[in-house]
């Protein structure tokens, strides 16, 4: 039949040219059709475009008189759209009639209001203003009794309709689901479904309507005729499908319907369908496809749901026999579906041997889709290219272009390092062909990216970038020349390679620029201008002036962007360093200085200004090192003082943009913790931390996080290695930390003002910045590895970092005091997988386990080491200390300040000597209860370490469901510095068990007492967290530790502290004599005895970390002189006060 | 599901023309012009499926009408040529061995046609015996209407 349409339609333009003489059918009824006929007979007679638009604009300005006129009647107006909407389609403007169509559509009878609904869809779109006046004609028509007004409502909304009014409508459409007519229901379902497409929220519920007419259909299938509209309920499932597959929801939503849709085909395929939806004799199939298409969706990486359907394909591929256009079609689909669901091994023979039909087919559009199906399968079944080899080679050099492009993507899926230059040469040839710029980029792209992975060799690497460079030119992704150009300046493992690619590329480039007249695209010069002024030193022969003045000439060529004269000056300034001086450049300075351009004039400028200072240019620009990492204060330190005046003079302190969002949304929660926990610990400088939570100097000011993306955004040319591999990041970090470089990547506002900037970022760092750099790197990459643990995680990754530097720093220690040790007998305490999370679980047990062996080890090498120290160790008598020998070693002379029942605190120190670090290394102090609730009580001691003041936490949980994000957070104050422990690493407070927390508490500032407070978060299952305050008291004792100093070094130190302060104290009766005083303050306050000189005696200590003060005693008759020296000013004060006490107190 | 659909001349004059996901008049009138041209300028014993920016096209040529879609990526082209097919197997029942004059000149009622067919860019029916009795109850009760006005 189409043979007859096709003849008739061959004749047409003969009839076209017979229509006056009244010829044929057409001609009669265009003849009848009055005016556009003979509006479209005068526009065929005209013989150019100028004509024809006079001819329309004329009939445009008639038809404006005719419908704004009030005599038009509405079969008029009828008659005026028609012809309006066929200038439109002519192109023209007719947007005066718009309105005239939607009263068409609402005041005219059937006829009239059809061609009106017709206009409308033809003239608006869906957020055209004008469409909201439609919506009442559209209401009113669909709750019309005449069937063809609610068909012609249901069509135009399906065509057009405004979003924000689908709820006015939605009840009504759904009211005719249950509609008497087939055509109704159909309408609707497929109006339904188009509302899904554009505001799926709106119609959620739909779904289930739709899920019941599918199963409805099962029944009604065999017994009836009524099936279409359910068919389209397959498309409201089909999307449903498609979302659940790509949006990685609960796909096993539609799974239970599998079994349906699976009868449903066995029975289309076996024909029990109607006849009437036979399409050239095979059954319906545009549902077959459908449902193969949902089958493929379902049964995706599901083996059961597949095993459904495995019978039905198989069905459906024996069954397409017919050499038909539409067989071809569900056979393609099939053969999609095979291959997309759980594979099964029969099955996907059939379908290879199907697609061997499609590709040897001798019909053009099945060898399309025969090498498209090939592309698609290709990587599950690499073997069946091979079978096709020599179809593929032919499909290569095909007269058609989109065959052609087809079999390069087919051969770009099986590139490999040996055909990649083949493949990469077809596709170059086919990019040389093309001129439409979507199909170029992409290409590109493709060219670029199997250049990267496979290339051979150098040469052949730079010569297919250049392609790439000059084909795709402006339009192509910036990635492209990004990647380029890292690769180039990263280079690879190998060091001659490297300089061989780059030469190659620099030799390559000054080529290309010689060429006269040649035109390259900009993308390309920038590409070019860098790698020149990065590596022209590696020329033999040209000499950095050659290279200079090549540039120079582009740079007066007119045709070039302003962007890339940017790069160009850059390259310039670059190579000026390597030459003495030269004509060129002072030519350049001199053009440029006044050019109109305030970027170029900026760079001529500077580069100006670097001239004259050649020593500091050349250090600013060292040549062959731009993927060395530049040190650069991120933290702008070097403003501090002009910050500091600022604030001074009464300047708002600076808040980050996100601290400021936090204060804004929770007024009363103004200090936001957790950033300055992190910053705490990760920087050396926390005195410029304002405890108010207020940065007041730039550094470390944003929370980890944020300094993180800072730091990969800047990562633009130099930094990350992506390319050549797969190597991340991440190894990139590690060996820079390795290396000892401290890799600081160009912070993004810096590199924007590169060369502003470049003579402060690229002096040296000062030394003080190292460690917390360090820091930070290891951050990145904790929080990098870590990431998406949730919040918790960052502090706890932290805590345990921080704990690896403290080991380390106390193994050294050991090690000094016990030269003779053999190492091999230390357990590595800085544990070499401290980033593997087994490491993170064990870390309590592991650490108590060393911390034990290393006292046992202490203990047999005192025994004989501190012998002359051991009288003056007393027993404690309220502590449980199983040897108390090892506290001479640890400079820890005892004090139990404790006055609680030793029976308590030993059945409490029992249990957290389990949980924790072995207690019996170092005092601590009983046990206390700090706070509870009903769900948890937190109880916490002091354990006096050497070098810190360590505050344990202990939070049971007393309720029966476990907690969590439970966390303690200790408030920062100005008096001492804190820093979070290893923590419990689990966040989980599991039922009725308890969890650990630790701090190491430093005092800042001496004084008396301080007051520690904070506050235990936690969250009960589904409830919101609770906030439990707490605060604890220290005191100056609690930081004091013995200075083991020889009696010469007390007679030196004496000498050089300034603060010095003299006291007389009445001695009680009960210890008169000095010794007796002496020892008592050594217990009490930890104090170490230096030496005794008759009435004399010397005392040192340290308060912690590292200030001392010297304590000299004498006795007259019952008159203890107490005169102490210090280098911290108020050290001493607070130190007398405690001795008096001590000595007049007991 | 389909983007749009054209029909358009040899000669390059637009037809019809049937939008399915909302376009701006701009952009729709550049589609139309880059389409054709491509389309204009492949040759009689070419593949009838382009890969055209992000779509798929399929086209055929009935005597000198191009009937052209758009279609998304997962959909089948060979049903969309057989849907092609079907459109004009429509018309040409409709108007009764069809020319390009009849759409020229009756353009409407071949919007009509197709509103019965396709439906948001989908296949409403597919029965060609369903599709005309719509389209003549239609007429008929059109005719009624007229009758009456």
């Amino acid at each position: 039949m189409s043979d007859i349409v096709e003849k008739t339609l061959t004749a047409l333009p003969g009839l076209f040219l017979q229509s006056q003489l009244g010829g044929g059918p057409a001609a009669a009824k265009a003849s009848f059709s009055s005016r556009l006929g003979s509006l479209v007979r005068s526009i065929t007679l005209l013989t150019s475009k100028h004509e024809e638009e006079k001819l329309i604009q004329q009939e445009l300005s008639n038809l404006k008189v005719t419908v704004s006129a009030p005599t038009t009647t509405l079969k008029m107006m009828k008659e005026c759209m028609v012809r309006l909407a066929y200038c439109e389609m002519l192109g023209y403007d007719a947007s005066f009639g718009y309105i005239h169509a939607i009263k068409l559509a609402q005041q005219g009878n059937l006829f009239e209001k059809r061609v009106g609904y017709l206009a409308v869809s033809l003239f608006l779109h869906e957020n055209h203003e004008l469409l909201l006046l439609l919506v009442n004609t559209v209401i009113k028509d669909l709750q019309s009794t005449n069937l063809v007004e609610v068909c012609m409502a249901l069509t135009v909304i399906s065509q057009i309709f405004p979003r924000e009014m689908i709820p006015a409508v939605l009840p009504l459409i759904e009211d005719k689901l249950q509609h008497s007519k087939e055509i109704i229901r159909r309408k609707a379902v497929l109006a339904l479904y188009k509302f899904h497409l554009i505001a799926p929220n709106q119609v959620q519920h739909i779904h289930i309507k739709f899920r019941k007419a599918l199963c409805d259909r099962d029944s009604l299938l065999t017994r009836s005729v009524d099936w279409t509209p359910t068919a389209q309920g397959f498309q409201g499932c089909d999307v449903e499908a498609d979302r659940q597959a790509f949006g990685q929801e609960n796909a096993s939503g539609y799974k239970d319907l599998t079994g349906s849709f699976v009868t449903i085909l066995k029975q289309v395929v076996g024909g029990k369908l109607p006849v009437d939806f036979n399409y050239h004799s095979v059954p319906a199939p545009w549902l077959q496809i459908q449902l193969l298409r949902i089958l493929g969706l379902l049964g995706k990486d599901d083996r059961r749901t597949s095993e459904l359907m495995y019978d039905v394909l198989d069905e459906s591929l024996r069954r397409a026999e017919l050499n038909h256009n539409v067989t071809y079609a569900i056979l393609f689909e099939c053969v999609h579906t095979v291959y997309s669901i759980y594979p099964k091994s029969e099955l996907l023979e059939k379908a290879a041997k199907c697609i061997g039909k499609f590709v040897l087919s001798p019909k053009i559009n099945l060898k399309y889709l025969g090498l498209k199906a090939l592309t698609y399968v290709i990587q599950q079944d690499p073997s069946l290219a091979l079978q096709h080899q020599m179809t593929i080679i032919e499909c290569l050099d095909h007269s058609d272009p989109i065959i052609k492009r087809e079999t390069l993507e087919l051969l770009n899926r099986i590139t490999n390092a040996q055909n990649v230059t083949v493949i990469v040469q077809k596709m170059l040839e086919y990019l040389h062909q093309s001129k439409e710029e979507y199909i170029i980029v992409n290409l590109v792209g493709k060219i670029a990216e199997l250049a990267e992975k496979y290339a051979p060799d150098n040469a052949w690497f730079i010569q297919t970038m250049n392609a790439v460079f000059s084909v795709g030119g402006d339009a192509m992704h910036p990635d492209i020349p990004n990647n380029f150009l890292r690769l180039l300046a990263e280079g690879f493992d190998d060091e001659a390679e490297d300089h061989q690619l780059r030469l190659y590329a620099v030799q390559s480039y000054l080529t290309l620029l010689d060429v006269e007249n040649a035109f390259y695209p900009q993308r390309f010069l920038q590409v070019m201008s860098w790698v020149l002024g990065e590596y022209s030193y590696l020329l033999d022969k040209e000499t950095p002036d050659e290279v200079i003045s090549k540039l120079y000439k582009l740079l007066m060529n007119n045709s070039i962007s302003a962007e890339t004269k940017a790069w160009l000056i850059a390259a310039v300034t670059k190579l000026t360093p390597q030459v003495h001086s030269s004509h060129t450049v002072e030519k350049l300075i001199q053009e440029f200085t006044t050019s109109l351009d305030t970027c170029l004039r900026q760079q001529a400028f500077e580069l100006k200004h670097l001239q004259e200072n050649v020593d500091l240019m050349k250090s600013v620009l060292p040549v062959g090192k731009s993927c060395d990492d530049m040190m650069v204060d991120a933290s702008l330190s070097f403003l501090d003082g002009f910050v500091a005046e600022g604030l001074c003079q009464g300047a708002a302190p600076y808040k980050p943009h996100h601290q400021r969002q936090e204060e804004k949304l929770s007024q009363e929660k103004v200090l936001n913790f957790e950033p300055y926990g992190l910053s705490f610990s990760s920087s050396g400088f926390t005195g410029r931390q304002s405890p108010a939570g207020i940065s007041l100097g730039s550094d470390a000011s944003g929370n980890s996080a944020e300094t993180g993306l800072k730091e990969t955004n800047s990562l633009k040319l130099e930094g990350i290695k992506k390319l050549w591999g797969k190597e991340g990041y991440l190894p990139k970090k590690e060996s820079t930390t390795r290396d000892g470089v401290d890799a600081l990547p160009l912070p993004q506002e810096t590199a924007a003002l590169e060369n502003v900037d470049q003579p402060v970022t690229k002096k040296d760092p000062p030394p003080a910045l190292t460690p917390s750099r360090e820091e930070k790197e290891k951050q990145l990459l904790a929080s990098s590895l870590f990431v998406g643990l949730g919040s918790e995680s960052t502090i706890n990754l932290l805590g345990k970092a921080d704990t690896v530097c403290h080991k380390f720093r106390r193994k050294s220690k050991t090690k000094e005091t016990k030269s003779g040790e053999p190492t091999s007998a230390h357990p590595n305490s800085l544990s070499n997988a401290s980033y593997e999370e087994d490491y993170y679980l064990d870390t309590l047990q592991d650490i108590g386990d060393k911390e034990l062996k290393k006292i046992s080890l202490d203990s047999e090498l005192l025994d004989s080491e501190s012998f002359t120290e051991l009288h003056m160790v007393e027993k404690p008598s309220d502590c449980n200390l199983p040897r108390p020998s090892l506290f001479a070693d640890n400079n820890l002379e005892i004090f139990h300040p404790s006055q609680s029942p030793g029976a308590s605190v030993a059945n409490e120190v029992s249990l957290a000597a389990a949980l924790l670090e072995d207690p019996t290394e170092h005092m601590h102090s009983p046990v206390i209860e700090v706070c509870s609730n009903e769900t948890i009580s937190a109880s916490s001691y002091k354990i006096w370490k050497d070098d810190c003041l360590l505050m344990v936490w202990s939070v049971t949980n007393k309720s029966g469901s476990e907690l969590k994000s439970a966390n303690v957070e200790i408030a920062p104050t100005e008096k001492f510095k804190i820093t979070e422990q290893l923590e419990s690493c689990l966040p989980v407070i599991e039922a009725e068990s308890t969890n650990i927390f630790q701090h190491s508490v430093q005092m800042e500032n001496p004084s008396t007492e301080g007051t520690l407070s904070g506050f235990i978060n936690y969250q009960k299952m589904d409830s919101h967290s609770v906030q439990l305050e707490f605060s604890v008291t220290l005191s100056l004792l609690d930081f004091i530790r013995p200075l083991k100093i020889s009696t010469e070094d007390f007679g030196k130190l004496w000498l050089s502290f300034a603060n010095d302060v003299k006291q007389n104290v009445k001695m009680s009766a009960s210890q008169a004599a000095l010794p007796s005083v002496l020892k008592t303050l050594q217990h009490k306050l930890r104090l170490h005895v230096v030496d005794m000189i008759g009435t004399e005696g010397l005392l040192a200590c340290q308060l912690l970390p590292s200030r001392p003060c010297l304590l000299h005693f004498r006795v007259h008759a019952d008159v203890l002189v107490l005169w102490l020296r210090s280098s911290c000013s108020a050290l001493p004060d607070y130190l007398l006060s405690q001795c008096q006490r001590v000595v007049e107190g007991s | 599901m389909m983007r749009f659909m054209l029909l358009f001349s040899r000669q390059g004059k637009l037809r019809l023309q049937k939008w399915y996901l909302a376009t701006s008049d701009k952009e729709r009138k550049k589609m139309v012009r880059e389409l054709m041209q491509v389309v204009l300028a492949r040759k009689p014993k070419m593949c009838s499926f382009l890969e055209w920016r992000d779509l798929k096209v399929v086209y055929k040529r009935y005597a000198s009408l191009y009937f052209c879609c758009a279609i998304e990526g997962q959909d089948n082209e060979l049903i969309t040529l057989e849907l092609i097919h079907r459109y004009v197997e429509l018309l040409d029942k409709y108007f009764g061995s069809v020319c390009e004059l009849d759409i020229i000149f009756n353009f409407e009622k071949a919007y009509f046609i197709l509103d019965e067919f396709l439906m948001g860019g989908d296949v409403q029916d597919t029965s060609k015996k369903s599709v005309l009795k719509a389209i003549e109850q239609a007429d008929l009760l059109q005719e009624v209407g007229v009758g009456r006005g």
